[in-house]
């Protein structure tokens, strides 16, 4: 919202303050101010040179000796002597040969520096002496565009006829618009006089003037109901629910003159944003941006009785399902029967408080004007704007709660400047139907709520002041205060609105620091988190790079995971759906986070040759109804794990030789995998199991895919990417490694082996080391071997590394042979060689028998 | 008497081949020709018993004399030999130790990650417990109770993605929480009548065109303070504190009015402008401050609606973007880096 200060100085003494700490006292108080624009001061984009543009005026045009198109035009600025100038502009033009002028305009002298008129865009000059068609010419008159109030080059402005000679112009046309930008729904500061009121508080300087007396000023007649307002004469008037309009104020304004509206309203409207169209819908503006209140004009000649009557009607009524008007858009707007219409004898004029019909406009022709000033339900404006998609200035503040006081007011306000700049006559009677006049609204206040709210003692007196100043009526009733809420305050209504007044108006800046000092709440650590950065941690330590996807995704992705069309990937639950998506793509909530890896991979592998991330987020899924008794919203949302590798093992090294052509492979994700399981203490835990055929994760390759578990949890699936995957998301033709994990079931299995973990001894003895190279079927998973002998050989056998695998003839066809570097060490003595011989004779038995390994060359 | 004055010149004889001898190899010839088993000092010794009987012992004496000198010279000048050996040796074997090291590739954290750790730990220090709650909200968690009513302009505040719900009540709708504070309700409920002190970091998502500066997904962290005597000063004492230790401790920071509709009176905190020090610049939009956070005391209604009495209670709460603090320290341009992942990005920090 934006306001001149030049208008709010109309209401309050402002123009005095510095703009700087104008603005500061604006932020402190919470009217947040978003930007100020300098109009011809210092900070303009042009500033005005005080002493070299100025006003002045035109007191005769002659013509040119030596250009047709051009006139010569006396000027006095002030000086000793008057000034000729040079100029084309046609207003001026067309009064060639007058001498008795008068007419004041903005005036500039050489060295001054305006936007030149006759560039396109706005290009500044200096203003130079010069010479046009042999004319002297070291000054001008001035367009709006070479003052850079507009773009409008045409002619050149002209001041009102009793602005004061050779006065530096920057007085009279310089302004500050302060763009406002207050956060809440405050009807009472969506206007000029509203932010007024509140400067007035603020730096306790009366209000210059009271807009709420213009009614009583201008002798009009309120009739509000009974007898009187029968044969009023203009309109019979009707509200059919008061819940919905609490108020209605018709004002007839007759014999309007339509035309510009003069200068200084068409200026305030487009320094506020408002394009002028002609006076009485520029005065609707204007008075609406002045005190809040939208106002609606009828041309009364396009209201219309009810059948066989002669009076024009007018009645505020809910819409019947399905009934359909034009609004002043043009389009064709169907209602529900919650939306209320303004109607007349015979259909709808106008959708309440939202946007006039398209019949009853006003046009050039019109000649008398029914003026709406009303007052309407906020939220059942708000919902019929939502409904309709149709957003108005007038709905928009009204859905910020317009107090219903302010009707008749900026009825009066409007006429009054009807009368004035529409030659206009003001109909005497004012009709006012005031169905849902509110209650005089009271709050019990005691001011020690705001020392114990605020932590500091703001004195009773001075509560008493700012509450005044901000026209709360206080009665002090003792300890507690009775105070009546101001009409328009349609947002204070608790004990702690008023303490809110007390300190924004008081000031934060004058409230000290202090930290709480209080009983501690019972501490807790939050271990789930704790855990989740650890293994973050571990991660980045393995050399993964963290990634945080979007948690919404395409629905396609979903189905681009599947290697064959038929086998759907087993995600948990059903999927969270978006009822409103930004786009397709983000519509619905991801329960995989395969997908963000892949999309994360291909993005990057634009720009690098090796990608390897994590990341740890929440997946989602339905899982049963919400209950908002008990919070429970439905939805699951655990955490998973994913890993993602692809691309070049070594990056590029002067010694790297051939290994920098070596790609990642399924083993360097599982060597990271192996090391995260080694410091989370599960190494010995995990169960690794090679999916049965049919029985693989549809994204990965049946041959290179692991599913892990852990006791009876499923941990989830680590392997390399099935190629028609990796071809749906166009990745290039490279292993693609890929893992995805619960993160609670992994985490959970991390505490419990930690809390299980026991260390016995460490021996000081040295190990005696031994090779054993076993021949076992090729199925057979190598884990299985490894444990076997682990397990045989405890406690003694301390480490058991693979070292070796080979297929080929000495092993035989369907066999492999695994060789493996065997440590065995006591903790009480030296390994004896019996001893030694006694554990390998009970390892090979053990193998022998349960797996059906032989000894190689044994 | 000539045996006495061969041993001689042989001494000096030995001693100038000796300095003569520069590598090892050398040096052993040199020990063989003079101190091995067939040496030249050996060999005399051996003829003592040629030497006339008076003579012996003082021949006997001196060639152990030059034994030992001669032993001690060769010791010497193998020291000085090994020495120069070993000099040489190294200076063939220097290298350009400026060469890149064998390549290690380290991980990052993502900068959110690193951006919620300093706000975790700062917030620790000062009691604040890390409090979690869902990204899948109930429209009565994220507004309602938050004293938001449905159509309510307030709500205005915040542009949501709805779920699509399929047959239930529209008491039970559901949305993706648009900022942190429907766990404070949560916070409230669960630990209610403990006094709490909890900050709550997570996702929160608003419908809202994805530019340079808005995503539809940004991460929020609130703070909440409930107590018998929580108050507006402690509330800026709290976040005065926090920015002092986050953006610097020679930050001045300004208090002013504000409005959220789940605080009452409601305040923003701003600080000193990082960039140009409060003088004014294009991102504090020439006002030499930048924001810090909303906040204000806990509503009554919010507290009644967690639990607790507004008589007796009070709390404070807070709230910010997590992103856009590290957007200012590092200059970053574009907060889309953030969650599209661009590796060269996030391996930056
Ligand atoms: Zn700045």
């Amino acid at each position: 919202m934006k306001i001149p200060l030049s208008w709010l100085n109309d209401y309050v003494e402002v123009a005095d303050l510095d703009i700087g700490e104008l603005r500061q006292r604006l932020d402190l108080a919470g009217l947040e101010v978003g930007s100020i624009e300098a109009i011809g001061y210092p900070g303009a984009e042009l500033p005005w040179d005080p002493e070299r543009v100025m006003t002045a005026a035109v007191l005769a045009v002659r013509p040119h000796p030596n250009a047709d198109r051009l006139v010569l035009v006396e000027v006095d600025y002030g000086g000793a002597e008057h000034e000729i100038a040079v100029t084309g502009a046609p207003s001026l033009y067309a009064r060639k040969g007058q001498t008795d002028l008068n007419l004041k305009v903005a005036f500039a002298w050489e060295g001054a520096e305006l936007y030149d008129g006759h560039a396109e865009g706005f290009i500044k000059a200096r203003l130079k002496k010069t010479q046009i068609r042999g004319e002297p010419s070291r000054a001008m008159v001035c367009s709006e565009k070479e003052l850079g109030l507009s773009e409008a080059s045409g002619d050149i402005i002209y001041l009102p006829d009793d602005t004061p000679v050779g006065v530096p112009l920057v007085k009279i046309l310089g302004d500050y618009v302060i763009d406002f930008e207050i956060k809440g729904p405050f009807g009472h500061l969506q206007s000029v006089f509203g932010i007024a009121r509140e400067l007035s508080a603020l730096y306790g300087r009366p209000l210059k003037r009271d807009p709420l007396a213009t009614a009583e000023a201008l002798g009009l007649r309120v009739v509000s109901q009974g007898d009187a307002f029968e044969g009023t004469g203009f309109v019979d008037l009707a509200i059919a629910d008061a819940k919905l309009c609490s108020r209605y104020t018709a004002t007839m304004i007759r014999n309007v003159e339509i035309k510009p509206s003069p200068l200084w309203m068409q200026m305030r409207l487009q320094r506020v944003g408002v394009r002028p169209i002609n006076n009485i819908v520029d005065i609707t503006n204007y008075v609406m941006m002045e005190l809040g209140q939208p106002l609606h004009a009828f041309d009364y000649a396009e209201v219309r009785p009810r059948p066989g009557t002669a009076q024009p009607t007018i009645v505020v009524r809910p819409a019947a399902a399905g009934e359909q008007m034009a609004t002043l858009d043009g389009e064709l707007r169907t209602f529900d029967d919650q939306m209320l219409l303004i109607t007349d004898g015979q259909g709808a004029v106008g959708v309440a408080g939202v946007m006039g019909g398209l019949d009853s406009e006003i046009g050039d022709d019109t000649r008398d004007v029914l003026l709406e000033a009303a007052n309407f339900n906020f939220l059942n404006i708000r919902r019929t704007g939502q409904k309709l998609k149709l957003t108005t200035e007038a709905s928009t503040r009204f859905g910020k709660r317009v107090d219903p006081e302010l009707t008749l007011p900026a009825a009066a306000r409007a006429a009054e400047l009807m009368r004035d700049l529409a030659n206009a006559t003001i109909d005497p009677v004012v009709l006012d139907l005031y169905p849902g006049k509110p209650e005089k609204r009271t709050i019990v206040y005691d001011p020690a709520l705001a020392n114990r709210l605020l932590g500091m003692e703001i004195p009773r007196a001075e509560q008493m002041r700012i509450l005044r100043a901000l026209a709360f009526d206080v009665a002090d009733t003792g300890t507690e205060w009775t105070v009546t809420v101001p009409s328009y305050r349609l947002d204070v209504g608790l004990p702690v609105d008023l303490v809110e007044e007390v300190a924004r108006v008081w000031g934060y800046d004058r409230f000290p620091e202090t930290l709480i000092d209080e009983e501690l709440p019972p501490l807790r650590r939050n271990h789930a988190l704790e855990a989740e950065e650890h293994l973050r941690d571990l991660l980045v330590g393995l050399g993964l790079d963290e990634v945080i996807s979007y948690s919404l995704i395409d629905p396609q992705e979903e189905g681009r995971l599947q290697s064959e069309p038929g086998v759907p990937l087993s995600l948990p639950g059903a999927c969270v759906v978006l009822q409103n998506p930004l786009a397709p793509e983000r519509s619905l909530m991801r329960r995989t986070l395969l997908s963000g890896a892949l999309r994360t991979a291909w993005a990057n592998l634009r720009y690098l040759d090796r990608v390897a991330i994590f990341e740890i987020g929440r997946i989602h899924y339905h899982v049963s109804a919400p209950d908002a008794a008990t919070g429970e919203t439905g939805v699951a949302e655990p955490r998973h794990l994913s890993m993602l590798m692809t691309g070049v093992r070594n990056p590029t090294w002067w010694q790297g030789g051939a290994a920098t052509a070596e790609k990642l492979d399924y083993f360097d994700l599982k060597g990271v995998v192996d090391a995260l399981l080694e410091r989370l203490g599960l190494t010995a835990k995990v169960q690794w199991a090679r999916p049965a055929v049919g029985q693989c994760h549809p994204s990965f390759h049946p041959g290179r895919c692991a599913l892990v578990s852990v006791g009876d949890r499923a941990l989830g699936v680590l392997g390399e990417l099935h190629p028609r995957v990796r071809e749906a998301y166009d990745l290039p033709e490279q292993p693609v490694l890929a893992l995805e994990w619960d993160l609670e079931a992994l985490l959970e299995a991390a505490d419990l082996a930690d809390a299980e973990k026991r260390i016995g001894w460490l021996s000081p003895h040295a190990p005696v080391h031994e090779d054993l190279a076993l021949v076992v079927d090729e199925a057979l998973p190598a884990v299985t071997v490894k444990r076997t002998i682990e397990n045989a050989g405890r406690p003694l056998v301390t480490e058991v590394v693979l070292f070796d695998v080979y297929r080929g003839e000495q092993a035989g066809p369907g066999k492999k042979s695994l060789a493996f570097a065997l440590s065995y060490q006591a903790p009480d003595r030296s390994l004896s060689d019996r001893d030694i011989e006694k554990l390998r004779g009970r390892i090979i038995k053990t193998v022998e028998k349960e797996l059906g390994a032989k000894l190689r060359g044994g | 008497m000539g045996s006495f004055d061969e041993l001689e010149q042989i001494r000096e004889q030995a001693l100038v081949d000796l300095t003569g001898a520069s590598t090892t190899a050398a040096l052993e010839a040199w020990e063989d020709r003079y101190l091995g088993r067939k040496g030249e000092i050996t060999l005399r010794a051996r003829t003592v018993g040629q030497l006339p009987q008076e003579n012996r012992p003082a021949f006997g004496q001196r060639v152990n004399e030059i034994k030992r000198l001669l032993v001690q010279a060769y010791e010497a000048r193998a020291e000085e030999i090994s020495h120069a050996e070993l000099e040489t040796r190294l200076a063939t074997e220097a290298i350009d130790v400026t060469l890149p090291g064998r390549p290690v590739t380290p991980g990052h954290l993502h900068l959110t990650t690193q951006a919620l750790r300093e706000l975790y730990a700062i917030f620790g220090k000062m009691g604040f417990e890390v409090y979690e709650a869902p990204d899948v909200e109930l429209e009565a968690y994220n507004f309602d109770l938050l004293n938001i009513p449905e159509y309510h302009p307030a709500r205005d505040m915040w542009d949501t993605f709805w779920v699509k719900e399929t047959g239930e009540g529209p008491s039970n709708r559901r949305l993706l929480r648009t900022h942190t504070s429907p766990g404070q309700i949560r916070a409230m409920r669960e630990r209610c009548p403990e006094p709490i002190r909890v900050i709550l970091p997570g996702k929160c998502y608003r419908y809202e065109q994805i530019t340079v500066r808005a995503e539809h997904q940004f991460y929020q962290l609130e703070g909440l303070a409930v107590g018998r005597g929580i108050t507006m000063t402690d509330l800026i004492g709290t976040i005065a504190q926090f920015a002092r230790m986050f953006y610097g401790p020679d930050r001045t920071v300004r208090v002013r009015g504000s409005y959220f509709p789940f605080t009452e009176p409601s305040v923003e905190v701003d600080t000193e402008c990082i960039l140009c020090g409060g003088k004014g610049c294009p991102v504090c939009k020439y006002t030499g401050w930048l924001e810090v956070a909303g906040a204000g005391m806990v509503h009554p209604v919010v507290l009644e609606n967690g639990g607790y009495d507004p008589e007796t209670w009070s709390g404070f709460a807070f709230g910010f973007g997590v992103e856009r603090p590290s957007m200012m320290k590092y200059n970053v341009q574009d907060i889309r880096w953030f969650y599209g992942n661009d590796l060269r990005f996030l391996r930056r920090f």
